[in-house]
């Protein structure tokens, strides 16, 4: 089925649009939840549907390893095993043998590792990262890329992209069913570069800008493994569609909510005789029962304090992504911009990464920041 | 919260309610009281209600308490509103029991004259009657237990009679020390002795509670013996109060409680099966004779429950029990707990521990309603055989 995108509004480069698929009608900006091994941790599926998930990331790699592609495929699939209604999305799988494994080499012919089972070499090419992901069955799947450090500088950068977009040929060849998407060599970059300091936002806003700019306007921009509210808002100014990250999740388990101001951290000493809620303007399940010292008790040491996080968190999430839709269809994204930062920022000390980004999408933040930086090289982004 | 003023009322009508809370109305047997469940620990019962999807039965709760609310203390508890608020579980009942057999167990050894010791996580702790007085105001659960000294089966005759000494003088202390007049459940202890069961039980009975706790049960004493002890309690009981007691949970013991003119069980026999990854998959309309597909004993099931981890589940797409009306039952399959155990996801726990509750309070609805028709005795043996038959199955086929 040809995958529908609709842009239904914009401001400058941002675009809030609707993304048809088999499974679901989307609504981007929208922040992917990642279910790792088929499940978001601790979550049911009920509570995804009313936190308001859209899609859910799968990760190919776990999977094949258990329960196997193979398995997943005679039992229907993976919307049929988990038993998930709305959409899903699997990686190429790349990404976690770059990181989890010794990588052996990456050649013409593919990508080759170690197995982790019984630590043979193992070899797995775009067509195989199809037929796998096929199985599986997910509403989108991704090429397979040549995937290369951030740290890595010269003729590799050139080497790999080029050798990504031969293997994106090779992986069209092969698909049968869903959505292929096309992992374009910048983004590709950035899943690795991954939540780095601040240092680094600034070659990363560069990048997503420049990508954005250069790819077509008609197809969805899928920014990998961000991230943090502030980076989703900063890459929907400038054009990016769709994200996915472990980071409210993963942070949850740390025992770190999710709120306008920025974080709360349930672990500190203060929680422990603090009554109200996480976020007092939160409509979420967990806001509207459940109070910071009975999290703060629970989070060290029962699996609800880390469920009722990772509840709400994700709420925050898809709140954000439902708030950047509607902020941009109805006209008021600048508006809804300068609010996020007003509150997440009260003294006005918004990073001049943040400031240099917001200038380039055009949107006027100076109510926000205590003073405004324009040391922007124009001539290096488009 | 509101004072607890009128006592309960365990009475021939068959209900057991409490004022500020729904009443929980069953079928009753004009020789005994209504007999509902208690569920496990308090993160048993928070682990799965908070998030249960689809409303489990009603159910109550808590044992306790200190230890696992290690990190929060009594006044903050208090400023939240007590325990209803603090777990959101408006709808529920809220017992507090000095015992968990999780994270609180009795430690008689160094339980002394002026406290009750327990082994925590957080190291040993000793509670002395003011304390837990207050700990329990705090909480303002539905009813509470008065603090008691349960020993093992297997102590001396001496400390026997010592803890039943304590535990009277603890509970004259706490109805004492009792000024808001909540409803109060009097503890009676005895361990393995038929007289010093009577003795305890005699006293308490002369005591204004509202109900009785019976401890000291499910610390090591067998099947064999109980059955005696705790008709030696009973029978000195009024007939028309509740009695609770903590720490059985198998299904037999359940029944034998039952027999013996219990009201109200708690345990951790849900929580521990979960943790195993056991599934309970007993039919609950069971027919003598009916049902002969036992499972083999080699993933370590039995016709009561399996054990979702073993790899003949792997591809068996059917949900746990076919015509189980759990939210796990209606949205998953074995394959996908299967998997889920396999790779240690939380989620397993939370799906599987809503099932077992679910099929463990349907047992109880069983009881019930086997009680109402007047079958219990046939119930009960019913059970207790097609159980013996299965495991005799089991054992000659391998």
């Amino acid at each position: 089925m040809a995958l529908k995108f609709e842009v239904l509004g914009r401001f400058n480069r941002a675009r809030a649009a609707q993304l048809t698929l088999p499974h679901y009608l989307c609504q981007t900006p929208l922040f992917m939840p990642v279910g790792t091994q088929g499940t978001i941790k601790g979550l049911t599926k009920n509570q995804l549907e009313e936190i308001g998930c859209q899609i859910i990331l799968g990760n190919t790699y776990h999977l094949a390893l258990r329960p196997t592609s193979e398995l997943i495929d005679e039992l229907g699939g993976l919307h049929k095993f988990m038993n998930w209604p709305r959409a899903l999305l699997t990686d190429s799988g790349g990404f976690q043998m770059v990181s989890l494994l010794h990588l052996a080499d990456i050649t013409e012919k593919g990508v080759t590792f170690q197995s982790p089972v019984d630590g043979k070499p193992m070899l797995l090419t775009p067509e195989e990262s199809i037929q796998i992901q096929n199985r599986i069955g997910a509403d989108i799947i991704m090429a397979l890329d040549d995937v290369v450090r951030t740290t890595i500088t010269g003729p590799r950068i050139e080497e790999a992209m080029y050798r990504t977009l031969r293997w994106i040929d090779r992986c069209i060849a092969g698909i049968y069913v869903s959505e292929v998407w096309l992992n374009v060599i910048c983004l590709g970059i950035y899943a690795i570069g991954g939540l780095a300091g601040g240092e680094d936002k600034d070659s990363f806003w560069r990048v997503v800008a420049q990508c954005t700019a250069a790819l077509p306007e008609d197809k969805p921009r899928y920014v990998m493994g961000v991230g943090y509210p502030l980076d989703i808002v900063v890459c929907s100014a400038l054009g990016a569609d769709m994200y996915d990250c472990v980071y409210p999740t993963r942070t949850a388990r740390f025992g770190t909510a999710l709120v306008p101001e920025g974080v709360l951290k349930l672990k500190h000493q203060a929680m422990a005789n603090d009554i109200r809620p996480i976020d007092p303007m939160c409509e979420c399940m967990v806001c509207k029962n459940y109070t910071r010292a009975y999290i703060h008790c629970l989070v060290t040491k029962d699996a609800m304090g880390s469920q009722l996080l990772s509840y709400h968190n994700l709420y925050y999430m898809m709140k954000l992504s439902r708030d950047l839709h509607s902020s941009i269809v109805e006209g008021r994204f600048p508006e809804f911009v300068c609010k996020f930062l007003q509150t997440m920022f009260p003294k006005g000390d918004v990073p001049e990464w943040v400031c240099n980004a917001m200038e380039v999408a055009g949107i006027d933040i100076s109510s926000c920041c205590r003073e405004m930086r324009f040391d922007v090289d124009k001539s290096s982004t488009l | 919260m509101e004072q607890r003023k009128s006592p309960v009322r365990g009475s021939a009508a068959g209900q057991l309610s409490f004022p500020n809370s729904d009443s929980r109305s069953a079928p009753h047997n004009p020789q005994r009281p209504a007999r509902f469940h208690l569920s496990g620990p308090p993160y048993l019962l928070s682990s799965f209600s908070g998030f249960s999807p689809a409303p489990v039965q009603p159910a109550s709760l808590l044992p306790c308490f200190f230890s696992s609310l290690e990190g929060i203390s009594p006044k903050t508890i208090s400023n939240i509103g007590g325990l209803h608020q603090m777990l959101s579980l408006h709808q529920h009942i809220f017992a507090a029991v000095p015992r968990d057999s999780i994270i609180a167990l009795p430690e008689h050894d160094s339980t002394n004259k002026y406290g009750a010791s327990f082994q925590t996580p957080g190291g040993r702790l000793l509670i002395k009657p003011a304390e837990y007085v207050e700990l329990v105001s705090s909480m303002k659960p539905d009813f509470w237990v008065t603090l008691a000294d349960e020993v093992p089966a297997w102590v001396s005759d001496k400390r026997n009679r010592t803890s039943v000494d304590r535990t009277l003088r603890w509970l004259d202390d706490c109805l004492s020390l009792n000024k808001t007049g909540t409803t109060i459940f009097g503890s009676i202890v005895g361990g393995s002795s038929i007289e010093e069961r009577h003795r305890c039980a005699q006293e308490v009975a002369q005591r204004n509670v509202s109900g009785y706790w019976i401890g000291g049960f499910g610390l090591g004493e067998s099947m064999d013996e109980r059955a005696a002890l705790l008709t030696a309690v009973t029978d000195n009981l009024p007939e028309d109060m509740p009695r609770h007691v903590s720490g059985l949970g198998l299904p037999e013991e359940v029944l034998q409680g039952v027999a013996a003119g219990i009201d109200l069980f708690d345990s951790t026999y849900v929580y521990h099966l979960t943790l195993g990854g056991f599934a309970l998959t007993f039919p609950l309309e069971r027919n003598k004779g009916d049902n002969a597909d036992y499972q083999l004993s080699d993933s370590g099931g039995d016709d009561m429950k399996i054990n979702l981890k073993a790899t003949i589940y792997r591809k068996d797409t059917s949900p746990i029990v076919e015509s189980c009306n759990c939210f796990t039952c209606q949205n998953h399959t074995k394959a996908y707990l299967n998997h889920l155990f396999n790779v240690h996801e939380m989620l397993a726990q939370t799906l599987l521990e809503i099932h077992n509750t679910h099929q463990y309070l349907g047992f109880f609805c069983s009881i019930r309603k086997a009680i109402e028709e007047g079958k219990f005795e046939q119930f009960r043996r019913n059970f207790v055989e097609s159980r013996r038959e299965c495991l005799f199955a089991a054992a000659s086929s391998d």
